[in-house]
C-alpha cells in the first residue's frame, strides 16, 4: 500500500513537472519570437491568439500529427532513440532546480553535482542523432557537437566549483541562503559570472554558439533528418535547456528567489526571464564563430580565466581575506579578459592553413 | 593487454547545394572535405539555365529587356542598360540628358538596393538573421520608388534604347528625396549591426584573401575585385553617361579577403547615395527618349555592325556583345555576367578553409544565380 502511494505522488510530481516544463517550453518559444521580432521591426506572431500566444501551441499540435518519417539508411532504433536521450536530461535537470525554498521536487544535497552531471548526458543523444541519420551534415553537426560540449563543459564546471567553494555547500538550497547573508556572488565573482554565461550559451547552442545546429552551414546539424515530434523534443530540450542554465545562473550568482517585496516564485521567474533575455539579445544580435575560433576560445582564453577565478577564490577563502577584495581581484580578471580578447591576436583569431 | 588499433581517415565527399539555404539560389557545390577542412570543390552551374543568349536570337529587339531582367533578378536596371547602350551605338543615338539621368539614377538606387541584399543575406550566412531584416527593410522602400516608375517591382523593362520608356510620375522626385535621409539612416542601422561586429570580423578576416594580380587574372570584376586594390570601375575608367560630371570615390579595400568585399560593398551604397543625391540636384527637364523613335517602336531594325557595351553592375562588369546582320532580331548576342566571372575564383579562394569559411566566401562574392546561368 505504502508502495503504491509513493508511485501515485511519484507520478503525479513528474506529470505536474512535465507540464511545467512544456509550458515554460512554449512561453519561451512565443517570448523568443516576440522580442526577435521587436528587434528586426516585425511583430512576430499574432494571429493565433491575442498577441500570438497560442501560436507555439498551435506548432506543438502541427509537429504532433505530422507523419514521423525516417530515412530508409538510418539505423532505425538509435535514430528513433536519439530525440528522447537528448530530451530526458533536459528533462531531468528540472527536478533539482529549487524554483523557491519550497518548490522543489527532490533537493538534492549534491544538486549542483546532479545539474552539471545530467545535462552533459545530452551529449549522447546528439551524437547519436547525428551518427544514425546516416547524413553528412548530420554526421558534421554531431562531431561539432561532441566537440563544443566537452570544452565548454571544463569552464562551465570550473565556474560552478567555485561557487560552491564561496557558499561552502553543493546543495542549491543552500547557495541561495548563503547567497542571503553574503549577497549575489554575481557581486562578488563578476569574472565567474560572465564565463558561466558564456559557457552555458555554447552549452544550450544559442548563438553566437549555435555551430552544430548552423542552418547556414550544416542545415540543424543532428537533427537535419528529423521530423514531427522527434524533432519537436530537440526543441522542446533546447529551450528546457536554456531555461534550466538560466536558472541556474540565477541560483549561483543572482541570489535565486531572494527579493524584496514581491513573493520568492515571481522573483524567481523574473531574474530567469531577464537571463533568458540576454540570451535572446544575444541571438538577434550576433553572427555565428566557426568551430575552431570557438575550441580555440574555450581552450585558450575561458579555461584559463577560469581557472584564475578559481585560483582567487580559493587564495580569498585560505587567508580569510573579505569579500570585496575577492571583487576587486575578479574585477581585475575581468579587465584582463577583456584585454586579452579584444587584443584578440591571440592565437584562436589564427586563419587555417591546410594541413599537409 | 593494450590493444592498439589504427584508424583510417577518409576524406568526405559531400554535396552542397543545389538545395542548401547557404547557396544563393541553385549553386551546387561537390566538396571533399578533410575533416571540415576543404581540399577540393567543383562548383557545379547549369540548373537555372534558361538560354537567354540563345532565345535572344529569335526574339525582336524590344522583347528582348524582358529577358535580361530576369538575368541579375535583384538588378534589374543595369541589366537593361548596356543592351540599350549597345543599340544606341548601333543606331548612333543620342540621349536626351533628362533620359540619361533618369538612368543614373535608377540604376544607383538599384545599387543600393542590390547591395542592401547582399548585406542581408551575409549577414544571415554568417548567423544572424537581424541583417536579413535590416538589409530588406531598407531595400523594400527603394523596391517601392521603383513601383511606382515603372509598375514592377523587379522586371521593370524600363530602359529603352534612345532613353527610357517614359518619364517619372510628378510624386518620384519628391519622394526620392525624402527617402534619402531614410536610407542614409538605414546604412548607419546596418553598419552599426555588422560592420565593426567583433564576431564578424574573426569571421571573414583572412577568408578567401586573393590578390589584385590574380583577381586580375580570374576575371573578378566590382567590388570583387576592388576589395583586392584594384582600381577599376567602369563609371570612372571608362565613362559612360553622365557619371563623369558626378562627383564621387572609388572604394578601394587593402587585403582582398571576404571581409574587405563586404565592407567594400559597405562603402560603395554611401558613394552611390551621393550620387543619387548629385543627379537629383541635376536633374533637368525635357525629353526622356530621342524623338523620332515611338516608344516602343514596332519594329526596331538596327543597321549591319557589331558592338560591345558594359556598364558597371552591382555586380562587376556586365557586358553585352551584339552582331546584328541588319533584321530586327540580333544575328548573335553574348553577355558577359559578372557573377560568372567572378564564381570562376570560387576554387581558388576556398581552398584549404572550413566548410563554415566557404559559405562565407561564396556569400562575399555576392552571386546571383540567374546571372551565372542566364
Amino acid at each position: 500500500m505504502d508502495l503504491l502511494v509513493t508511485l501515485a505522488v511519484l507520478t503525479l510530481q513528474i506529470v505536474l513537472l512535465f507540464n511545467v516544463v512544456m509550458f515554460i517550453v512554449l512561453a519561451l518559444v512565443w517570448l523568443e519570437r516576440k522580442v526577435l521580432g521587436r528587434v528586426h521591426q516585425r511583430m512576430g506572431p499574432m494571429r493565433v491568439g491575442p498577441h500570438g500566444t497560442l501560436q507555439s501551441l498551435a506548432d506543438g499540435i502541427k509537429l504532433l500529427l505530422k507523419e514521423d518519417l525516417a530515412p530508409s539508411s538510418a539505423e532505425r532504433f538509435a535514430f528513433l532513440l536519439a530525440p528522447l536521450l537528448v530530451f530526458a536530461p533536459s528533462f531531468l535537470v528540472f527536478v533539482a532546480i529549487p524554483f523557491t525554498r519550497d518548490i522543489v521536487v527532490r533537493n538534492l544535497a549534491l544538486g549542483l553535482v546532479y545539474f552539471v552531471a545530467v545535462s552533459s548526458l545530452s551529449t549522447v543523444g546528439m551524437v547519436l542523432a547525428g551518427w544514425s541519420s546516416s547524413n553528412k551534415y548530420a554526421l558534421i553537426g554531431a562531431a561539432r557537437t561532441a566537440a563544443q560540449l566537452i570544452s565548454y563543459e571544463i569552464p562551465l564546471v570550473l565556474v560552478v566549483l567555485s561557487v560552491a567553494m564561496l557558499g561552502g555547500t553543493l546543495d542549491l538550497r543552500g547557495l541561495v541562503e548563503s547567497q542571503g547573508q553574503a549577497g549575489p556572488y554575481v557581486l562578488w565573482q563578476p569574472l565567474g559570472a560572465l564565463i558561466f554565461i558564456m559557457a552555458a550559451l555554447a552549452e544550450v547552442f544559442r548563438p553566437p554558439f549555435d555551430i552544430p545546429v548552423a542552418e547556414s552551414e550544416v542545415l540543424g546539424g543532428p537533427m537535419i533528418e528529423y521530423s514531427g515530434m522527434r524533432w519537436g523534443l530537440f526543441f522542446m530540450a533546447e529551450y528546457g535547456n536554456a531555461f534550466a542554465f538560466s536558472a541556474l545562473f540565477v541560483l549561483l550568482f543572482l541570489g535565486g528567489w531572494q527579493g524584496p517585496l514581491l513573493p520568492p516564485i515571481l522573483w524567481f521567474l523574473l531574474k530567469t526571464s531577464a537571463v533568458i533575455l540576454v540570451f535572446f539579445w544575444m541571438r538577434a544580435a550576433m553572427p555565428r564563430l566557426r568551430i575552431d575560433q570557438l575550441m580555440g576560445f574555450a581552450w585558450e582564453v575561458l579555461l584559463p580565466f577560469a581557472f584564475l577565478n578559481l585560483f582567487l577564490t580559493g587564495v580569498v577563502q585560505l587567508y580569510r581575506w573579505p569579500l570585496w577584495s575577492l571583487s576587486l581581484l575578479s574585477l581585475t580578471g575581468l579587465l584582463a579578459l577583456g584585454y586579452v580578447v579584444e587584443r584578440g591576436r591571440v592565437t584562436w583569431r589564427r586563419s587555417p592553413s591546410l594541413a599537409s | 593487454m593494450l590493444i592498439k588499433r589504427e584508424f583510417e581517415t577518409v576524406e568526405m565527399p559531400i554535396n552542397v547545394g543545389p538545395q542548401h539555404p547557404s547557396t544563393h539560389g541553385v549553386l551546387r557545390l561537390v566538396m571533399t572535405l578533410d575533416g571540415e577542412q576543404i581540399v577540393k570543390v567543383d562548383p557545379v552551374i547549369g540548373y537555372l539555365h534558361r538560354a537567354v543568349e540563345k532565345l535572344s536570337e529569335n526574339l525582336r529587339y524590344q522583347n528582348i529587356p524582358h529577358l535580361f531582367d530576369r538575368l541579375d533578378y535583384v538588378s534589374a536596371f543595369n541589366n537593361e542598360w548596356p543592351l540599350a547602350m549597345a543599340q544606341e551605338r548601333l543606331l548612333g543615338l543620342e540621349v536626351p540628358p533628362r533620359g540619361e539621368y533618369l538612368r543614373v539614377i535608377l540604376c544607383e538606387l538599384n545599387r543600393i538596393a542590390s547591395h542592401f541584399l547582399f548585406f542581408g543575406a551575409f549577414g544571415h550566412d554568417a548567423g544572424t538573421a537581424t541583417s536579413w531584416m535590416y538589409g530588406f527593410r531598407e531595400r523594400e522602400r527603394i523596391q517601392r520608388l521603383f513601383e511606382m516608375v515603372s509598375g514592377y517591382r523587379m522586371m521593370h523593362d524600363f530602359v529603352v534604347p534612345g532613353g527610357v520608356r517614359e518619364d517619372v510620375p510628378e510624386e518620384f522626385v519628391p519622394a526620392l528625396r525624402a527617402l534619402l535621409p531614410v536610407l542614409w539612416q538605414g546604412l548607419g542601422d546596418c553598419n552599426n549591426l555588422l560592420t565593426e561586429n567583433e564576431v564578424l570580423v574573426t569571421r571573414t578576416r583572412d577568408i578567401g584573401v586573393i590578390t589584385g594580380e590574380e583577381a586580375i587574372s580570374y576575371g573578378l570584376s566590382g567590388p570583387s575585385l576592388r576589395a583586392s586594390g584594384v582600381r577599376e570601375d567602369l563609371r570612372l575608367t571608362e565613362p559612360y553617361s553622365v557619371y563623369p560630371d558626378l562627383d564621387f570615390d572609388v572604394v578601394l579595400g587593402q587585403h582582398g579577403d571576404s571581409y574587405d568585399r563586404y565592407w567594400v560593398r559597405m562603402q560603395e551604397v554611401a558613394q552611390s547615395l551621393r550620387i543619387v543625391e548629385q543627379a537629383l540636384d541635376r536633374l533637368p527637364g525635357g525629353l526622356v527618349c530621342t524623338p523620332g523613335l515611338p516608344k516602343y517602336p514596332k519594329l526596331l531594325k538596327l543597321p549591319v555592325g557589331e558592338t560591345y557595351a558594359r556598364a558597371e553592375n552591382p555586380r562587376g562588369e556586365f557586358g553585352v556583345y551584339l552582331i546584328s546582320t541588319g533584321g530586327d532580331r540580333p544575328y548573335r548576342l553574348k553577355i558577359r555576367a559578372p557573377s560568372f566571372c567572378n564564381l570562376m575564383a570560387l576554387p581558388r579562394l576556398m581552398e584549404g578553409h572550413y566548410l563554415a569559411d566557404a559559405i562565407m566566401i561564396l556569400g562575399s562574392l555576392d552571386v546571383v544565380m540567374g546571372e551565372v546561368d542566364r
